[in-house]
């Protein structure tokens, strides 16, 4: 038997920062030529594992570690990060953030310029690797040029230019669209068969994951890992939910079928495992799509044109109507006018020609400040929105800008504390908020001035199953008690399926597509054209030649989010 | 491309020499020109740097606002020198001849001749400042620096700002139309006062988000090796060529006949009222 690459036993670590330790008593290996998925929710202990490998733990994140463990035999805290870096390559969640060079070529050069290679030698290498990545042609173009998938190849082509043998994935899916999601696991994929790669991919997706054939999963919850095996035991467990994380859809749809899983072969590869004795069991879940019932019109996009620069139109005579009360999602692949579409709702820039009505009333000629009361928006990113340093104060100050009496002030902040679960933590210093907390005091913050329509950009970034459940379990809550309309920007596939009541789709500032989600996903056409991916159950369902795979999908919803 | 600072590839002879052959000429010619208050030398080396811009096919409309900054800043610098050592050319010079008005305040050709000097100074060194920018890829740029023995890092610094100042642009941008749609009037409708707390507003989250980039970008800097090594090397870095040495010849030539001036007018001066 090959030694393993990596081998913890009973590693067990604290940062020094906190009281307790974040990792307990990690015992696993990894052997050369695999390509392990760890998974885990959010506070699982998963990120604080890929430091240890990668050396930023004990080097940037001081801490105390104790167990043993090595990466290819030698003892991983005894090496230096610059040692570690030769041999494990680390891409960064954040592939915009890692790009560190002015260009291209030079973000796939430096580690060789910082090794003090030859230029002559560094230019071969950096060729070499940027076809290999399809970025050949781009060597020249800076960050600002490029889309989430190309930022992400070149950071795979930047650390893969050192020819280390294995290489660490965190949350590689976090910042891109579907499609680009699945090339990019593909890519992984192919990379790993033809370099006979070790490939680590942290990561809380499974059902995108799963398609890059991964050799085993190592589920963590809490900083211990409660379960490590083949992906088919892993599904057939059922340990996935039990820890956070959202099953694959074709298997949520499986077990609402009540077939036993366990005696199925191949169950993780939704492309091979074969289910066709159970066909007529899963076509009876079969269940007729809710369609629209909002028909009041409430905010129309009338002929909208809009350029940022007089050459290139963007909009050009856009023409939309909102219902009132609807939950609307906007796709689209970036850059195609999504976001700029909810910042010409909210005044945040202005049409070249055009209107828009709210219930009836142009709203082009009030400010930002103005419409803001009418048109909530909440962006991506909650630190781009927080200014005060206590929950309170933050929701708390629209309203006081807004000239509100003090005791309104204190009655309006409260409702809107509770309706999102933060009340009893409102004299909190925001600084000790959690990611999903702080996106939820942002759309506290927005809520308060009880604006009629809600915008929200990803609203599901960066936060794992028990998280957006609880966002969407709020957020249907808004809609259903306030009659607040809601937009939700995004790329999620779940929350598309299981959320969204009706999606716009925008391609280059053409509205192409205005349909029901269920409708969209089994429309292979307008999928591509948006750069999205059909789920599993889109998958299965061709596989067993069932038709209206719509009416599956919305099998897996029938429990409403919010049960008033 | 990043063309924060006027950067664009053109196929010049200037644009194929070295960011350090560069950096090289212009510390040698503005040193020199600092040092020489020679106004037939000056006036020659302003000349020159102007030829030099044509060569290097940079346009008026790209440099247009550097100019009118330094002619400003220029101009304001004189009138400070005329109102607060209105005397001091007559103190260089060692004559005096009154244009007009008396005593203190009095106008002198020596003190003018001084400040016209002064002004040849921002004339000359303006245009290759100019040519050095605007030649040099910011990379390459940082690559000479580095050559020049400023360490690395430091070197480095000037080429991460240039990659994320867009990012931060478009950051503030974004934290400015939250704010404003908080209710934080910044638009023209609202008074200074409201405007500049509107203001103070971005500054909290913008220092936040941008704390978190650091963060991010110094750990993909370090998984990367940065640092590890004494010395770097630089991917935009242009190979050596008979142009450098050209240049290197060249900005030598130019020092020459400065330092033959400086013996031959037994100092920094050129005294034309002796």
């Amino acid at each position: 038997m090959t030694a393993p690459l990596i081998d913890f036993k009973h590693v067990t670590f604290k940062y020094h920062a906190q009281a307790e330790p974040t990792l307990h008593d990690l015992s696993f290996q990894i052997y050369p030529g695999e390509k392990v998925l760890i998974a885990g929710a959010s506070g699982s202990g998963k990120t604080t594992l890929l430091r240890l490998l990668n050396g930023l733990i004990p080097q940037a994140y001081p801490g105390d570690v104790s167990g043993s463990l090595t990466l290819n035999g030698q003892d991983i805290l005894d090496q230096s990060l610059f040692d570690l870096s030769l041999q494990a390559g680390t891409v960064l969640q954040d592939s915009d953030a890692q790009f560190v060079g002015l260009t291209v070529a030079e973000d796939i050069a430096f580690a060789l310029e910082n090794d003090h290679q030859p230029v002559g030698k560094i230019k071969t290498a950096v060729s070499k690797w940027a076809k290999r990545f399809g970025l050949g042609e781009r060597l020249d173009l800076s960050p600002q040029a490029l889309s989430g998938g190309q930022k992400q190849r070149t950071a795979m082509a930047g650390v893969l230019v050192d020819d280390g043998k294995l290489l660490l994935f965190d949350e590689p899916l976090a910042s891109l669209d579907p499609a680009a999601g699945a090339a990019a696991m593909a890519m992984i994929d192919k990379l790993q068969t033809e370099r006979d790669l070790t490939v680590v991919i942290i990561e809380h997706r499974i059902e995108e994951v799963l398609n890059a054939n991964v050799d085993r999963v190592i589920v963590m919850s809490q900083g211990r890992i409660v379960a490590n095996g083949t992906p088919t035991k892993i599904i057939q467990s059922g340990i996935l939910s039990q820890n956070g994380l959202d099953e694959p859809l074709y298997i949520q749809l499986l077990r609402r079928a009540q077939i036993d899983i366990t005696a199925i072969p191949r169950i993780s590869d939704v492309k091979a495992v074969d289910v066709s004795q159970h066909k007529l069991a899963i076509e009876q879940l079969k269940q007729t799509v809710k369609r629209d019932r909002h028909l009041t019109p409430q905010l129309i996009i009338e002929d909208l044109d809009f350029s940022y620069e007089r050459s290139q139109p963007l909009f050009k005579q856009f023409h939309t109507v909102i219902n009132q009360g609807e939950i609307l999602g906007i796709v689209g692949k970036n850059g195609s006018g999504k976001t700029t579409l909810s910042h010409l709702l909210t005044g945040f820039l202005t049409p070249d020609s055009g209107d828009i009505l709210l219930d009836g009333t142009s709203v082009l000629q009030q400010s930002i400040k103005e419409r803001a009361d009418h048109i909530g928006y909440v962006l991506q990113n909650p630190n781009h929105m927080i200014t005060k340093t206590t929950v309170f104060e933050e929701v708390a100050s629209g309203l006081i800008l807004r000239h509100v009496s003090e005791d309104e002030i204190e009655a309006r902040v409260r409702r809107v504390l509770k309706l999102i679960d933060l009340d009893s933590m409102r004299h909190w210093p925001i600084s000790a908020l959690s990611f999903g907390q702080k996106k939820r005091l942002t759309i506290a913050s927005v809520l308060v001035l009880s604006p009629e329509i809600l915008i929200l950009d990803e609203p599901t970034a960066g936060q794992d199953a028990t998280h957006t459940a609880n966002l969407l379990k709020f957020l249907s809550r808004i809609n259903h008690n306030e009659q607040t309309t809601i937009i939700i920007i995004t790329h999620d596939m779940h929350l598309l399926a299981n959320f969204v009541q009706r999606t716009l789709v925008i391609v280059n500032g053409q509205l192409i597509g205005d349909t029901t989600p269920a409708e969209l996903l089994a429309n292979e056409q307008l999928v591509e054209m948006a750069s999205l991916c059909t789920t599993s159950i889109y998958q299965l369902a061709a596989r067993l030649d069932i038709s209206h795979p719509e009416e599956l999908n919305a099998a897996i919803v029938t429990e409403p989010v919010w049960n008033p | 491309m990043n063309n924060l600072f006027g950067y664009k590839k053109r196929n010049t002879w200037l644009n194929h020499t070295t960011g350090t052959s560069k950096l090289v000429g212009f510390l040698l010619l503005t040193t020199m020109g600092m040092i020489s208050y020679d106004t037939r030398f000056l006036f020659a080396l302003g000349l020159f740097a102007v030829i030099l811009m044509q060569t290097a096919q940079i346009k008026y409309r790209e440099y247009a606002v550097m100019l009118k900054l330094v002619l400003i800043f220029a101009v304001i610098n004189l009138v400070m020198i005329a109102v607060l050592a209105p005397q001091y050319g007559t103190q260089l010079y060692g004559t005096r001849h009154v244009v007009f008005g008396s005593g203190y305040w009095s106008i002198t050709q020596e003190q003018l001749f001084y400040e016209f000097n002064l002004l040849l100074k921002y004339l000359f060194s303006l245009p290759l400042a100019i040519i050095l920018l605007f030649t040099t890829n910011p990379s390459e740029f940082s690559a000479g620096l580095n050559k020049i023995g400023v360490p690395y890092k430091i070197a480095y610094a000037f080429s991460i700002t240039l990659r994320y100042i867009p990012d931060v642009q478009s950051d503030y941008h974004t934290i400015n139309l939250a704010q404003q749609a908080r209710g934080y009037e910044i638009s023209k409708k609202a008074s200074l006062k409201n405007r500049a707390k509107g203001a103070v507003q971005i500054i909290l989250p913008l220092v936040f988000t941008s704390l978190d980039r650091i963060e991010t970008i110094s750990q993909a800097m370090e998984l990367r090796r940065f640092g590890r090594q004494k010395q770097r090397s630089w991917y935009q870095e242009q190979s050596f060529s008979i142009r450098d040495v050209c240049m290197f010849i060249g900005s030598l030539i130019i020092v020459g006949i400065g330092v033959a001036l400086l013996i031959h007018n037994g100092g920094r001066l050129y005294n034309p009222f002796k």
